[in-house]
């Protein structure tokens, strides 16, 4: 599982490609590259404060923007950079259902090495798939 | 780049592509530029602006200005006029989601002598005072219920409450307050995004910079006289938006729409982030209402921006800012959308026209425009790369072809990805710096994504704007100093 920024996607923004051999790990892969946009080093973002998150959406690519917009709300209303630590899928009932533990810290431009703020994460292109053994997701995100 | 073959020249610097062109376009898609900058857009451009040429209500042309490059639903420079009487749709995607990303530029009495020997103090002291960065939260502090009182007041809640002057209210668009802003439309996650925000630069593309007028780069004499711009003449600009509130409020809303659209209001997109709705409809109108709220954020946003510099050029010069002169010319959103009257074919009719990283450009005499400027027509103000220059335009008469829009600024050529391999952020500061131009930045990589080498000529730009009678360039401002978020 990663992911890797894509050149010629989004001339003003950032775009990404994220794979993984589960659901879980592209989840995982997509929400690292979220986080590597805004902070150079994510080693350098300690997990001094958890967040539950839990999330559900009737389609799973649509619970994978939820995920990386939680991320993206945490960072400005609470300035946390968070990482997710542990996180399960499962689909009930025609819905599918997120759990994850996150953990991470306030921002500290001392500390944390500034990329880009991330506006939002965009439908633009946005897919989630599975191909052979691999999920692989595509993201724009607005900078 | 090739050129889509049903492109078609219409004038020097107008191109335009038939409804014929794509399945479902009600309007032909016409795109602004000289030769050179057509055949340097992204394909992206002429699939997007087809594409929002089959939104419902589109009046005349779906439009994209001389700096347009890939977008979301809408390139990035581009215009559309929905009817908003005749089942026309407000959509998210036409806006951006930097709601009221914006320009604000200030002059002062100051002369590049009086600046030069100071201006690594005044740039230090600007960073210091006007947060930019991932996630930067401002020096006003307010709670939840003040908050609301500032989205629905905008720069009017600064100016009452001691951060700023009334004069600064007359010279910004909507007198710095957009009517019809209902804080009750937007939901508490867009407040927990924002109200720690107002006085932030943001980063990205967001700037602050210290500029210089050179009698060379005057263009027209006599208007740059009218604004006060004389030669060694010392100006401010700036560019942000509404921050994370402004962001939330586009998101929550685009998603709402791809909830509503096609099962309650029979619409169909070609792409997701066109979700739109009727205006006249209750959703059109919430976000209507919602966006308005978002508008105002980014004008409060600005307004504490020009109090800290003014309270920043007083602590370095030992003197008020009312001495130092640093008053506004103007402030204007440059996403956005607004309900304007404009003649359409001999008709008079409401329009709501999206203008997404395009500037209104207001003719001589019209209403709007602030009473000191309505015979020379609105100030536009283009900012260019941070190594470069950037411009005050006014509208001209000849504007409504574009239903009075101009370009925003210079447009990228180069993804942030591709730059960041390209130049190096501590480098290119040292470079910089010797060339005259000192720059600080919240982020190196940040800054190395910015550099003038990713971005479109930006004298190509207006000048096929001021060819295309769209816009009249006053000044050229040349960078000294900038803060980058």
């Amino acid at each position: 599982m990663g992911y890797h920024y894509l050149e010629d996607v989004a001339t003003a923004d950032i775009a990404f490609e994220a794979t993984g051999e589960t659901v879980e790990q592209v989840f995982v892969a997509a929400a690292e590259a979220t986080m590597n946009v805004m902070v150079e080093e994510l080693r350098s973002i300690e997990g001094r404060v958890e967040k539950r998150i839990e999330l559900e959406n009737r389609d799973l690519d649509m619970l994978l923007f939820d995920l990386l917009q939680e991320l993206v709300y945490y960072k400005d209303a609470q300035q946390l950079l968070l990482r997710v630590r542990e996180i399960a899928i499962a689909e009930r009932d025609g819905t599918y259902l997120l759990s994850a533990r996150a953990a991470g810290e306030k921002l500290d431009p001392e500390r944390h090495e500034q990329r880009a703020d991330v506006k939002a994460v965009t439908l633009h292109q946005f897919t989630l798939q599975k191909t052979d053994a691999l999920w692989k997701a595509l993201v724009i995100l607005d900078i | 780049m090739a050129l889509p073959h049903a492109l078609r020249r219409v004038t020097d610097t107008v191109w335009e592509l038939p409804a014929s062109y794509k399945d479902g376009m009600r309007v032909p898609a016409r795109i602004y530029g000289t030769d050179k900058l057509v055949r340097e857009m992204d394909d992206a451009v002429y699939d997007q602006v087809t594409n929002v040429a089959t939104l419902p209500g589109i009046v005349k042309y779906a439009l994209c200005m001389p700096d347009g490059h890939f977008g979301y639903g809408f390139p990035i420079g581009g215009v559309a006029a929905m009817d908003a009487e005749g089942g026309g749709v407000i959509s998210p995607g036409g806006i951006g989601f930097d709601i009221n990303c914006g320009m604000r530029l200030i002059k002062t009495d100051l002369t590049y002598d009086d600046v030069q020997p100071r201006l690594t103090e005044l740039v230090d002291k600007l960073f210091a005072a006007v947060p930019a960065g991932v996630g930067s939260t401002g020096f006003l502090k307010l709670s939840r219920q003040e908050f609301r009182a500032v989205i629905e007041q905008g720069a009017q809640w600064c100016v009452r409450n001691g951060y700023g002057w009334n004069e600064d209210l007359e010279l910004t668009e909507d007198s710095g307050r957009t009517p019809g802003a209902d804080a009750s439309k937007v939901s508490e996650r867009a407040i927990d995004r924002g109200f720690n925000q107002i006085g932030t630069l943001g980063s990205g593309n967001h700037y602050l910079e210290i500029q210089v007028v050179r009698e060379e780069n005057i263009c027209d004499k006599n208007l740059a006289q009218t604004f006060g711009l004389d030669p060694g003449r010392i100006v401010v600009m700036f560019h942000c938006g509404s921050r994370g509130f402004g962001h939330q409020v586009a998101t929550d809303y685009l998603q709402l729409f791809l909830k509503v659209m096609e099962s309650k209001y029979h619409i169909r997109i070609l792409d997701r982030e066109l979700a739109c709705a009727p205006f006249t409809s209750p959703e059109g109108r919430d976000y209507f209402a919602a966006m308005k709220c978002a508008l105002n954020m980014s004008f409060a946003n600005r307004q504490m921006i020009l109090h800290r510099v003014r309270e920043v050029f007083s602590r370095v010069y030992g003197q008020p800012a009312e001495k130092l002169g640093i008053r506004m010319i103007y402030d204007i959103a440059h996403n956005t959308a607004k309900l304007e009257r404009h003649t359409v074919d001999g008709k008079a009719m409401s329009l709501l026209v999206h203008r997404k990283g395009a500037t209104r450009a207001f003719g001589p005499g019209m209403a709007e425009i602030p009473a000191q400027y309505r015979t020379i027509g609105q100030p536009v103000i283009i900012g260019g790369s941070m190594e470069t220059g950037s411009y005050l335009l006014v509208g001209p008469e000849g504007g409504k072809e574009t239903f009075f829009s101009t370009p925003h600024g210079s447009g990228r050529t180069m993804s942030r990805t591709k730059a960041r391999k390209q130049w190096r952020g501590r480098e290119l500061q040292a470079d910089m710096k010797k060339r005259g131009i000192y720059v600080r930045t919240a982020s190196w990589s940040g800054l190395a994504e910015e550099a003038g080498g990713a971005y479109k000529n930006i004298d190509e730009i207006v000048g096929a704007a001021e060819a295309a009678g769209i816009a009249k360039r006053v000044v050229r401002f040349a960078p000294l100093g900038n803060i980058k978020g």
